[in-house]
């Protein structure tokens, strides 16, 4: 059968089954299983209205259960077996990759690209955001620089590898050297400050989504205290420094969290670039070279970045609960 | 009060000059490759994407027929030309001129077209549109002379690596595999998450607390953990490496976020239409689907082009959960494993491939932004 009938099959069963199954499920409690009739038809109502939940529930529990909260466990538990998942070998996995000088350098870049990616990220966007507010044609600069936002990671890299190019008729970078008179260099082999080269590519993705959110909270900051501060002869830098970034700090924060999130995330781009080599591997494409060789050594990688992502996702998950209250 | 007016327009040029800086280098990388996308690899290589809108100096070298001389009051003499009739006429675009030609290879730029060159025993003339004579105290039997010249080339644009990634690399099919992936995998979640989500937001029962934390918690659970273990349960069911497959790894992925932004929206909407409609006698399931479904319509938009962008541009997910051959392989690894690859130097199928996969998403983007913007904020500035 072709794919694309068997996509639009899928289409019609999956929206179809979910109404159906809504529908009749609700049908059902209703009428019986607790119908609103016989010696107490109020206290049938009543537990009908209990169970609702659940039945609305359900299909988002199990495929989130299946699909995200069980892979936890599973992930863990093959990481402690061995390669063809035939004998368990404990924490094995774990002591191979800190044994290993490419993990030790994944580690270590990776941190790198926490530290740098955010910040400059989230910097980037905070300027775009304060500096197109202040002009006529800001909406349109804004969507120009939100652009990359709906790029591939891989379309990306690849607009990059091509400003990278090492002949200076096609890489702009190498023709800037070479205008003032240096000679060409493959900017994606430079040991450590490749991994910059590449972080430019995310920073140029995200900081679009840095500047949406930012701008959206500047302009929420309460007009009093701007004119307030305006009043008291605040100069322009003072106003943003002193006046409107404190006022947006939450907001800054979870802007930072969010990126620092996918940062540990994204393999495409160190994959389509340079593949980790020369220097340059970070964790989730480290985990793909071990996908599909050697389960164990992948998901014991995998479940590293999940340590990693937990501080803040326990900080999301209090602040959310904080949020509700 | 003069000068701090001053002061004041000199700051707003500043402002709309960081802008102006900040928004070409955001686009000057893509843009370098669109155009690069419409050069042929000889161009690509030859000048950059910068001066493709100007034309190209580039030398050539030719060897005159020598048969079909005529004799001229003595002398032997050759005509043609060199820009139809030359061994590089292949490779010569229509409005291409000569601007110089020379006799040998260290100078082959010495005399200006339409200037007479000594030879050995003759002359000869070039024009700037090809056509040459060449004249020799003796016959040629059969053997012209070397030639060299300088071909001023218009900029030329074409479409041939669109239809060479389309037809002849496969993109074309790569193409109707995302889509295959995309479009199921972006509207199942969203009727599932919807439901959940009218739950989470409207009504009362235990536990609801704990499940939206759940909910924020998994919205950062990273994908690589997933993947072993869910492609060993593919396989243990039968489904194993297929469309189903990834479809239901696409929804499965999706429906934090769609539960989370569609809550959020939800709780906002106004309690006294819900209340009201329950007074009347309205079932919970009649609300969620006369009431509250239709009014949740931008919250519901902007996570389909979320979730539409995301699988769309996916390439994690669709190199583990999609068998690796042609019949099946999306675009975003048909370009990350395949073309640079194999033609990693070939940049003009690279950057059509690159606009192929691109194209969609952008068109998408800028008709959707308003949703987009709204979905990011809903997200991210609540809770998050």
């Amino acid at each position: 059968m072709s794919p694309i009938l068997q996509g639009i099959i899928t289409i019609a069963l999956g929206v179809g089954g979910c109404i159906a199954y809504f529908y009749a499920s609700n049908l059902v409690l209703d009428k019986v299983i607790f119908p609103p009739r016989g010696a107490d038809p109020g206290r049938n109502i009543n537990r009908a209205n209990m169970v609702r939940p659940w039945l609305f529930l359900f299909p988002a529990i199990a495929a989130l259960g299946l699909y995200l909260a069980y892979p936890v466990v599973g992930s863990f538990w093959r990481s402690l077996f061995n390669r063809d998942g035939s004998e368990f070998i404990g924490l094995g996995n774990y002591e191979k990759l800190a044994g290993d000088d490419t993990f030790r350098q994944a580690v270590f870049n990776n941190f790198l690209w926490v530290l740098v990616v955010p910040a400059l990220a989230t910097f980037f966007g905070l300027m775009a955001a304060q500096l197109t507010d202040r002009i006529k044609w800001g909406s349109v600069a804004k969507s120009l620089i939100f652009m990359p936002m709906a790029i591939s990671f891989v379309g990306a890299s690849l607009i990059w590898k091509f400003v990278y190019a090492v002949n200076p008729e096609i890489g702009m970078i190498n023709a800037i050297r070479v205008a003032f008179q240096l000679q060409p260099l493959d900017p994606l082999q430079v040991p450590f400050w490749n991994n910059f080269f590449l972080m430019v590519i995310l920073i140029w993705i995200q900081t679009g989504f840095a500047m949406v959110i930012l701008s959206a909270a500047l302009r929420g900051i309460p007009e009093e205290t701007v004119e307030a501060a305006v009043l008291d002869g605040a100069n322009p830098f003072q106003l943003f420094f002193k006046i409107k970034v404190p006022q947006i700090m939450p907001t800054i924060v979870v802007v930072w969290t969010t990126i620092t999130i996918l940062v540990l995330k994204v393999f495409d781009i160190v994959y389509a670039t340079t593949g980790g080599n020369f220097g340059t591997q970070i964790l989730p494409s480290y985990m793909m070279q071990y996908m599909f060789r050697d389960d164990g050594r992948a998901t014991a990688v995998a479940f590293v970045i999940m340590i990693i992502v937990l501080p803040v996702m326990i900080w999301n998950i209090v602040q959310a609960r904080k949020e509700m209250r | 009060m003069a000068m701090i007016a001053g002061q004041k327009s000199r700051l707003t040029w500043a402002v709309h000059l960081s802008v102006v800086v900040m928004v070409v280098l955001w686009l000057i990388p893509t843009v370098g490759l669109l155009v690069s996308s419409f050069r042929t690899t000889d161009q690509i290589s030859q000048s950059g994407w910068w001066d493709a809108a100007f034309s190209v100096e580039k030398a050539f070298r030719d060897r005159i027929p020598g048969d079909g001389e005529t004799q001229e009051g003595g002398v032997y003499v050759l005509t043609g030309n060199l820009l139809t009739n030359g061994q590089n006429a292949a490779d010569l675009k229509s409005g291409t001129t000569i601007t110089a030609f020379g006799t040998s290879g260290i100078k082959p730029g010495a005399y200006k077209a339409g200037e007479t060159a000594q030879t050995d025993n003759g002359t000869m003339t070039v024009n700037a549109d090809g056509s040459y004579k060449v004249t020799g105290s003796a016959s040629f039997e059969g053997d012209g002379p070397r030639v060299y010249f300088v071909a001023d080339m218009p900029p030329a644009f074409t479409l041939a690596n669109y239809r060479q990634v389309l037809f002849s690399d496969g993109m074309g099919q790569a193409f109707m595999n995302t889509l295959t992936v995309t479009i199921p995998a972006t509207i199942i979640p969203i009727l599932i998450a919807a439901f959940a989500a009218y739950a989470l937001a409207w009504m009362e029962f235990p536990g609801r607390g704990l499940l939206i934390a759940a909910v924020v918690g998994l919205l950062v659970v990273p994908l690589q953990l997933a993947l072993v273990p869910l492609l060993r349960l593919h396989q243990d069911v039968g489904i194993g490496q297929s469309f189903l497959g990834i479809w239901m790894a696409h929804t499965g992925f999706g429906l934090p976020l769609a539960i989370y932004l569609l809550r959020n929206y939800m709780v906002g909407l106004p309690r006294d239409i819900i209340e009201s409609a329950k007074v009347d006698g309205a079932t919970d399931f009649q609300i969620f689907m006369k009431i509250v479904l239709p009014l949740s319509f931008p919250a519901l938009a902007s996570f389909a082009i979320f979730q539409f962008l995301w699988v769309w541009n996916d390439l994690l997910v669709a190199k583990v959960f999609l068998p690796a051959n042609d019949q099946t392989k999306v675009m975003t690894v048909k370009i990350a494993d395949d073309l640079l690859g194999s033609r990693g130097g070939d940049w003009g199928i690279l950057a059509a491939a690159a606009f192929v996969s691109i194209a969609v998403p952008l068109g998408v983007f800028f008709a959707m932004q308003k949703y987009l913007v709204r979905g990011l904020l809903a997200g991210s500035v609540k809770g998050g």
